[in-house]
C-alpha cells in the first residue's frame, strides 16, 4: 500500500526525529505531570508506523533498527528486571529503589529510580506491541 | 548464614554445568559441588548431633509470612547428607552413564538443580519456601523423567508424574496454609512448639488429609503409586536418584517431620498406616512378575516407602527409630541397586532378566556392588538391613492392637523385598550364562560406573558391623529431633533369641523359596500388565478431561468473532445483574447539581457516533463513527481532570484506526453475514449492558465512603513514590505488578498476532 503522495512518503522520515522525541519527553515526563510509558510508547508506535505508511515496512524496519517482536522482548525484560531490582534492594516485597536527585544541564532535575526503569520497559513493549502488529498487518498485502 | 550456601552452590553448578560443556569424563569434575557440600553438612553434623540447629533467615514478603529461614537439625541433617552424599556418587556414575552419548551435560545440570532444591526441602524452615522448594523437585523430575524427549512413551510418563505429584502439591499447599495459619506462624520449628494448638483446631482433619495428599502423591503411596514404576522411562542415574534417595522420599520426610504434631489424632494413624501396609503389599506382590531390572527395583522401591510411611503411622518412638534405620539403609542400598542396573544394561546392552546370566567373570567389580547391596536389602546380617529388619519386626510384635496383621503384612512385605533383592543384584550374575541370548559384547563398565554403587553397598555393610556407632552417630541424634525425647538405646545387630530373630529366618525361608520360583511369575508378566490397574482411571480421568474441553472450548470459542464478542460482553452483563439484585439494589435515578455545556454536547457527540456506528452499512463509515465516539470520549475526561486518561485514549484511537484502516478495504463486503434474530439479539446485548454499566456509573456515584483510596494513593504518592502524577506512580509503582502482567498480555497478543499473520501468508503461497 503505497502512497502517491510524495508529501505523505517523505514527511513521516522528515518528522520521525520529532515525534521520537516527542515520544521520549511523554515518556520522561510521566512521572509528575500526564505522560508516562505506555503513552510515550503510543507515540514511538505510530511514528514508525507513519513511516510504514509513507514509504513502506522496509524502510520503517529499518529506521527502526531493532525488530518489533524484539523490542517488545526488551521492554519485558527491562520492566523485569526493574521489578527484581526493587525486590533484591527493598525490604520485603516490590519496593522502589531512587537514585539521589542530580542535575543535568538543559533538562534540570533528574531522579531515577526503579519506578522508572520499569515504565521504559513499559514504553518498549507497547512500542514493540505497535510497531509489530502495525508492521506485520501492512506486510500481509499478498 | 553458611547454611545458605550449599544451596546457592549445587543450584550455580546447575547453571555453570548447562553452558560449560566438559568433554566426556571430564564431566566427572561436576561432582565436585556437590561434594563440597556433602562435606559442609559432614562438618555440621557434630554440633547439630549434640541437639544443636543452624538456622538464618533472609526476609522476603515478610509482611505475607513468607521468609526464606533455613534451618539443619539433626533429621534434616540426615537428610541433606543423603541427598548430597548420594548425589556426589550419582553426578560421578551420570559422567560415565552418558559418556559417549548427547546430552550429557544436560542431564547432570538437571540433577544439580533438582539435588539443590530436594536440599532447600530438608532445610526449609517455613512452610511456604517448603511448598516453593516441594514444587521445584515436581518441575525438575518432570524434566529428568522426560529427559529422552524425542521419545512419545517419556513425554508421557513424565506428564503423568508431574499431573500426579503436582496435583498432590496443591493439596499440600492448602495443608500447610491451613496449618500456618492455625498454627500463627509460619515457621515451621515454631510450628512444632505449638502442637497442642494445631491439635486443637477444628481444621486438624483438613490438615492431616491434604497434607497426607500431598505426601502420598510425592512418595507414591497406593492409589497414587502407579507413576513411579512408569518413571523408570528416566535414565538410570536419574532413577537411582529421584526414585531411592531423595525425592520419593520428600513425602516420607515431611510426614516425619510433622510426625509430631499430629501424633495421637486419629486421622493421622489410620490413613497413614493402611496406606503404608497396602503399598507395601502392592509394591512387593506386583514386583514378582516384572522382566525389566528397573521395573524390579521400581517396584520394591514402592514396597519399601509403604513400610517407612507405615512405621510413621504407627507413631511409637520404637517405630520411628525402625523408620530411620530402615530408610539410611535403604538410601544405600536402592541407589547402589539402580546403578548397578544400569551398569548391567550398559555391559550386555539389556536389563531384561530373560536374557541376563552368568555375569560373574565379565562384570567383576559390578557383581560385588551388586552382591552387597542385595545382601543389605535382602537382610542378611551383619548389613545395614538386617538391623532395620529386626526393628521392623520388633516394632510389629509390641503393636498393641492388629499386631498379627501388621506383623504378618510386614513379614510378606520382607520376604518379598528378599526375593526381588536377589533377582537384581544376584540372578544376573550367578544364575546360567546365557551369553548367547545377548545382542552386544558383555564386558565390564568403566570405574565411574562401577566405583560409586560399590560405595554405597560396602556403607551398608560397614554401617551395619558398627551397629552402636551408626545408632549413636546417626540415627539416635535424628530420633530425638521427631520424637522430642533423648532415647538412650544404642543398636545392636544381636537382639538375642526373639521372635523377631525366628521372624528372619522365616524371612530368609520364604524369601528364597519365593525367589526359586521366579520364572513362574515371570511367565504371567503379561498377564498381569494387561489387568485392570489404577492407572487406567488415571488414562480415563485424563481422556475425559480432554474430551471436556475441548467440547467446551467448542461450544464458547467457535471461532466466530462475534459470538466471542456476545459472550464476553453477556458474561459480564449477568455478573453485574447478580451484583445488582443480590448484593446492591439499583441505584436511584435522582439528579444533583447542574447541567454544564461541554459534558452535555460531548455526551451527545458520543451517542450519535455511537448510533452511526451500529447501523452504518459500509465499514469505513462505522470505523470513523467510532473515531467519532472515541473523540467525544476524550473530551469527557478532559472536562473531568483526567488529562491522562484523555490523552491515552486519543493515542489509542488514533493507532486503532490506522491499523483498521489497513485492514478494512481488504474484507469483503459488508454484506448480510448475520441474520435478522442475531443482529437483534445483539442489539439486545448492547442495550442490555449498556443499561447496566449506566447503572454501575450512577451507583458508584450514590456512594458514600468515609475515604477514598484515591485520597490515600493521592497523599502517598510523591511522599513514597516521589512522583507527581498519581496515575503513573499507580502504574509503575503501587501496582506494578499488576501492570507487569498487562505487558506480558501484550506479549502474548504479539505472539498471536505473529502466528495469525503467518498462517495467512502460508495458506496464501499454497494457492499460488
Amino acid at each position: 500500500m503505497r502512497t502517491n503522495s510524495l508529501m505523505f512518503a517523505q514527511m513521516p522520515r522528515v518528522m520521525l526525529p520529532v515525534i521520537l522525541a516527542l515520544a521520549a519527553v511523554t515518556f520522561y515526563r510521566g512521572h509528575h505531570v500526564p505522560g508516562g510509558g505506555f503513552i510515550g510508547g503510543l507515540v514511538g508506535a505510530l511514528a514508525f508506523i507513519l513511516v510504514a505508511l509513507g514509504q513502506g515496512t522496509e524502510a520503517a524496519r529499518r529506521a527502526m533498527w531493532l525488530e518489533p517482536i524484539t523490542l517488545l522482548w526488551m521492554g519485558v525484560g527491562v520492566a523485569l528486571f526493574a521489578l527484581v531490582l526493587g525486590f533484591v534492594g527493598g525490604s520485603g516485597g516490590f519496593q522502589g529503589l531512587w537514585l539521589d536527585e542530580f542535575t543535568v544541564p538543559l533538562i534540570g532535575k533528574v531522579h531515577l529510580g526503579t519506578p522508572m526503569l520499569f515504565d521504559l520497559g513499559v514504553f518498549l513493549t507497547v512500542m514493540g506491541f505497535g510497531t509489530k502488529v502495525g508492521f506485520g498487518l501492512q506486510e500481509d498485502n499478498l | 548464614m553458611t547454611i545458605f550456601w550449599p544451596i546457592l552452590l549445587i543450584a550455580f553448578a546447575s547453571l555453570l554445568a548447562a553452558f560449560v560443556r566438559l568433554p566426556g569424563q571430564w564431566k566427572v569434575l561436576w561432582a565436585l559441588f556437590p561434594g563440597a557440600a556433602f562435606a559442609w553438612v559432614v562438618l555440621s553434623w557434630p554440633e547439630v548431633a549434640a541437639g544443636g540447629q543452624l538456622m538464618a533467615s533472609i526476609s522476603w514478603f515478610e509482611h505475607l509470612g513468607a521468609t526464606v529461614d533455613l534451618r539443619l537439625d539433626a533429621y534434616g541433617g540426615l537428610m541433606a547428607g543423603l541427598v548430597t552424599g548420594v548425589g556426589t556418587l550419582i553426578i560421578i556414575y551420570s559422567a560415565g552413564y552418558m559418556e559417549g552419548q548427547a546430552g550429557g551435560s544436560r542431564l547432570i545440570s538437571l540433577l544439580l538443580i533438582f539435588m539443590a532444591a530436594m536440599l532447600g526441602i530438608v532445610l526449609a524452615d517455613n512452610l511456604i519456601l517448603l511448598f516453593i522448594f516441594w514444587e521445584l523437585t515436581s518441575i525438575t523430575s518432570y524434566l529428568l523423567v522426560g529427559f529422552n524427549h524425542e521419545k512419545l512413551e517419556a513425554r508421557k510418563k513424565a506428564l503423568q508424574a508431574l499431573l500426579v505429584t503436582g496435583t498432590g502439591g496443591l493439596a499440600l499447599l492448602a495443608g500447610l496454609v491451613l496449618l500456618g495459619m492455625e498454627a500463627g506462624s509460619w515457621q515451621i520449628s515454631e510450628i512444632l512448639q505449638r502442637g497442642d494448638i494445631v491439635t486443637a483446631s477444628p481444621y486438624l482433619p483438613g490438615i492431616i488429609i491434604l497434607i497426607l495428599l500431598g505426601a502420598f502423591t510425592k512418595s507414591a503411596q497406593f492409589p497414587f503409586h502407579f507413576w513411579l514404576p512408569n518413571a523408570m522411562a528416566a535414565p538410570t542415574p536419574v532413577s537411582a536418584f529421584l526414585h531411592s534417595a531423595t525425592m520419593v522420599k520428600a513425602g516420607v520426610f515431611i510426614l516425619g517431620r510433622f510426625s509430631p504434631i499430629f501424633n495421637g489424632s486419629e486421622w493421622w494413624h489410620g490413613p497413614v498406616v493402611v496406606a503404608g501396609l497396602v503399598t507395601l503389599l502392592v509394591g512387593a506382590i506386583l514386583g514378582l512378575f516384572q522382566t525389566d531390572l528397573k521395573k524390579i527395583l521400581a517396584y520394591t522401591t514402592l514396597a519399601v516407602l509403604g513400610m517407612l510411611t507405615m512405621l510413621i503411622g504407627f507413631g511409637s518412638d520404637l517405630a520411628l527409630k525402625s523408620m530411620l534405620v530402615f530408610l539410611i539403609g535403604h538410601a544405600l542400598y536402592k541407589a547402589a541397586l539402580f546403578m548397578v542396573a544400569g551398569g548391567i544394561d550398559h555391559g550386555t546392552g539389556t536389563r531384561d532378566v530373560w536374557k541376563l546370566g552368568g555375569l560373574r567373570a565379565v562384570m567383576p567389580f559390578t557383581m560385588v556392588a551388586g552382591a552387597l547391596a542385595a545382601f543389605s536389602k535382602a537382610g542378611f546380617p551383619p548389613f545395614l538391613g538386617f538391623i532395620g529388619k529386626e526393628y521392623v519386626y520388633k516394632t510389629g510384635t509390641s503393636l498393641d492392637h492388629f499386631a498379627p496383621i501388621f506383623t504378618g503384612g510386614m513379614l510378606l512385605g520382607n520376604m518379598l523385598i528378599f526375593a526381588l533383592a536377589l533377582k537384581v543384584g544376584w540372578y544376573p550374575f550367578w544364575s546360567k550364562s546365557k551369553e548367547v541370548m545377548l545382542e552386544g559384547h558383555p564386558h565390564e563398565v568403566g570405574w565411574m560406573m562401577w566405583f560409586p554403587p560399590l560405595v554405597l553397598a560396602v556403607l551398608g555393610l560397614v554401617l551395619g558391623f558398627l551397629p552402636a556407632w551408626t545408632g549413636d552417630t546417626l540415627v539416635l541424634p535424628a530420633l530425638a529431633e521427631i520424637t522430642g525425647t533423648s532415647s538412650h538405646e544404642h543398636l545392636a545387630l544381636w537382639h538375642g533369641v526373639t521372635l523377631p530373630l525366628f521372624l528372619s529366618l522365616v524371612t530368609f525361608a520364604g524369601g528364597v523359596m519365593i525367589y526359586r520360583g521366579r520364572e513362574f511369575f515371570w511367565k504371567k508378566h503379561d498377564r498381569v500388565e494387561a489387568a485392570p490397574k489404577v492407572e487406567h482411571a488415571y488414562d480415563r480421568l485424563l481422556a475425559g478431561l480432554i474430551t471436556f474441553s475441548k467440547r467446551q472450548t467448542q461450544a464458547i470459542q467457535g471461532g466466530s468473532l462475534s459470538r466471542y464478542l456476545f459472550i464476553v460482553v453477556g458474561a459480564t452483563a449477568s455478573l453485574l445483574l447478580w451484583k445488582f439484585v443480590r448484593f446492591d439494589g439499583w441505584p436511584e435515578l435522582t439528579w444533583e447539581g447542574r447541567l454544564a455545556p461541554v459534558p452535555v454536547i460531548a455526551s451527545i457527540w458520543v451517542m450519535v457516533g455511537a448510533i452511526v456506528a451500529s447501523v452504518a452499512k459500509r465499514r469505513l463509515i462505522a470505523l470513523l463513527a467510532m473515531g467519532v465516539v472515541g473523540l467525544g470520549i476524550t473530551v469527557l475526561f478532559i472536562n473531568f481532570g483526567a488529562p491522562d486518561l484523555a490523552i491515552t485514549q486519543l493515542l489509542v484511537d488514533a493507532l486503532t484506526v490506522v491499523l483498521l484502516l489497513l485492514v478494512v478495504y481488504r474484507l469483503p463486503p459488508m454484506k448480510a453475514e448475520a441474520n435478522r434474530w442475531i443482529i437483534r439479539a445483539d442489539a439486545a446485548m448492547a442495550v442490555f449492558f449498556g443499561g447496566l454499566i449506566a447503572a454501575l456509573t450512577l451507583s458508584a456515584m450514590q456512594v458514600h465512603v468515609v475515604e477514598r483510596v484515591g485520597d490515600t494513593l493521592a497523599q502517598m504518592s510523591y511522599v513514597e513514590a516521589y512522583g507527581r502524577n498519581v496515575v503513573n506512580v499507580i502504574l509503575v509503582d503501587f501496582r506494578a505488578l499488576d501492570t507487569y502482567g498487562e505487558i506480558i498480555v501484550l506479549a502474548i497478543a504479539a505472539i498471536g498476532v505473529t502466528a495469525l499473520l503467518s498462517a495467512r501468508k502460508e495458506r496464501s503461497s499454497d494457492e499460488d
